[in-house]
């Protein structure tokens, strides 16, 4: 199958942030970068499949700085064919301006399936699979925990609040992936060195003029320093006594 | 005055609580307004009309109803027609969805067919002239990110648990309608729904949340975390990461950056070292309570309340406790 997996460069999540000087953006210093978690998993069921399926081609396609060149680079170092970098000054926190450029390049693709992660982990926004898909007139399941591809039809499930849901569809589709599907491989220095020969395209992104924007990024209040209330089932009453009378949810 | 517009999401027949949540949500967003009117839509099997009512008591002017019996089940890409023809037919300023895992696969879906861009996952939100306003936890909860929204209609998912509901009752007039297209010939189908211990409480309605983590040493001791669970009898059990990769518990009750993101009233953290994946799913509840054996435990930092010890041994005495307090 010819398939295309759209990723993202965030920063590392395990890290403090800071806010920058402008107050609507991450202080950049000290800052790490890395595939979103769940479009790691994405390219990991697409080289699965291709690896179960016989002869395909597996394309990363992602969007924003120079600096995504080297996380596109790293996917074609584990076994990914072909990159493509959509380049742009910054990614843009508008899920529909980069479902526009995203369904632009994707478009004319011959892709037989198209996958994402089931969001950034950085916006957190959740919305350009699902906005990409509609723009390409695809069929389209978000956030599967499982999926299987079958003469030419899909098959995967999704987790609901308290339950799950099994949705079948065609191909060409597109679909988002959660976590549960699959654990991403680890490069290794063949991979990298055959990586150095592969392909990667680079164009300018065709972005529109955002109209969700960000005005404002600040971190959270830190909740009030932790108390120990005792040790042991011995501090069973005194707890009681504070969730009752002090937090007043008992 | 702002008309605005709420999808009031079911399952199997019964609404969700987040259908109330997007109702009163669109309500506040009217009344901020000086007063539109709410459109509230409710799509499903024969029948689902009976719950319009529900919706009318919390703020809903109108309640636009699409029976049909080929939508007992979600069906995106009818949904995504049906919300975003009677969105468009209404003249609406606002379309309020729940971040719950269907408003999150239907709003963007309906933004996209009607041309306009979507705020996710809001905490808070304002109708602010031409554009919609908010709040939206983002990296996982490590950064509050203030969005500003242009376009209408502004398209928005809520955080579930974020949108306080109150009584605030309305005529609730029904129409009935037409799904926007046939579901017969809808491509993506949605086959089966497999409840989860359907008898109990879910996590994002759960005023009190009991979780388990590695120091429960092993499955079957998840019997405690479930005998406080109903000590309370409004409680849901959660799990970390660490217990549902190794099959302790099911995935669907992870909570975490990669699993459910929970404010419930009370969470009590049993034998949970406090992982930054896990508290990302949960550091916004109001009361944290942590049990742990480590008194150097992360969990005990950003825990209201701590117990330092042998779980095997608190945990049972506080299930007693809870018992005698709740009678």
């Amino acid at each position: 199958m010819k398939i295309a997996v759209c990723i993202k460069r965030v920063p590392d999540m395990d890290g403090r942030f800071a806010i920058a000087a402008d107050g609507k953006s991450l202080d950049a210093s000290g800052l790490k970068y890395d595939i979103s978690d769940f479009d790691g998993y994405a390219v990991e069921v697409a080289l699965q499949l291709n690896e179960k399926q016989g002869p395909g081609e597996t394309v990363v396609i992602s969007l924003g700085p120079d600096g995504v060149a080297e996380t596109l680079r790293k996917a074609l170092g584990i076994g990914v064919d072909r990159a493509v970098h959509l380049q742009a000054a910054e990614v843009p926190f508008d899920g529909s301006a980069i479902a526009t450029a995203l369904a632009a390049e994707l478009r004319d693709g011959g892709y037989d399936l198209i996958l994402f992660g089931r969001m950034a982990t950085d916006s957190g926004n959740q919305s350009v699979a699902p906005m990409t898909a509609q723009m390409l007139g695809l069929p389209c399941v978000t956030a599967v925990s499982k999926l299987e591809i079958t003469g030419g039809r899909g098959k995967a499930e999704r987790q609901l609040e308290g339950a799950s849901e099994t949705v079948e569809f065609p191909l060409p589709a597109l679909v988002s992936i959660d976590e549960g599907v699959a654990r991403p491989r680890l490069p290794s220095l063949k991979g990298i060195m055959a990586a150095k020969k592969k392909p990667l395209e680079v164009r300018p992104a065709q972005l529109e003029p955002p109209r969700l924007v960000v005005v404002k990024m600040e971190l959270p209040a830190d909740r009030p320093p932790g108390r120990i209330v005792g040790e042991g089932a011995a501090a069973v009453p005194e707890l009681i006594r504070l969730l009752h009378e002090e937090a007043k949810v008992l | 005055m702002a008309d605005t517009f709420a999808f009031a999401e079911s399952r199997g027949g019964e609404l969700r609580k987040v259908a109330l949540e997007t109702v009163a949500a669109a309500r506040q967003a009217a009344d901020s307004t000086g007063g539109g009117q709410v459109t509230a839509l409710l799509i499903g099997a024969l029948g689902i009309a009976a719950k319009a009512p529900q919706l009318a008591k919390v703020g809903a002017d109108v309640v636009v109803v699409v029976e049909h019996a080929g939508l007992a089940r979600y069906s995106p890409e009818v949904f995504a027609a049906t919300t975003a023809m009677q969105l468009k037919a209404g003249g609406h300023r606002a379309g309020f969805f729940s971040a719950s895992a269907e408003g999150r696969d239907l709003a963007p879906r309906v933004a996209a067919i009607l041309g306009v861009s979507l705020a996710s996952d809001l905490t808070s939100f304002a109708l602010d002239g031409d554009t919609l306003t908010g709040k939206h936890p983002t990296h996982t909860g490590k950064v509050i990110t203030a969005i500003s929204l242009s376009g209408t209609p502004a398209i928005a998912t809520l955080r579930p648990g974020a949108i306080r509901v109150f009584d605030a009752p309305k005529t609730g007039t029904v129409q009935a309608a037409q799904p926007a297209i046939d579901p017969a010939t809808a491509q993506v189908v949605v086959t089966a729904v497999g409840a989860k211990g359907d008898t109990k409480l879910d996590l994002g309605d759960a005023p009190v949340i009991v979780s388990g983590g590695r120091g429960l040493k092993e499955a079957a001791n998840f019997k405690l975390v479930e005998d406080l669970a109903a000590a309370f009898g409004n409680a849901a059990v959660g799990a970390t990461r660490a217990v549902t990769d190794d099959g302790w518990r099911d995935p669907s009750t992870q909570i975490g950056q990669t699993g459910r993101i929970v404010s419930p009233e009370l969470y009590i953290a049993i034998g949970i070292s406090g992982a930054i994946q896990h508290l990302a799913g949960m550091r916004t509840s109001k009361v944290i309570v942590a049990i742990n054996r480590d008194k150097d435990a992360p969990i005990f930092k950003i825990a209201d309340y701590g117990i330092v010890g042998d779980l095997f041994e608190i945990v049972p005495t506080l299930t007693e406790a809870v018992k005698k307090a709740r009678q």
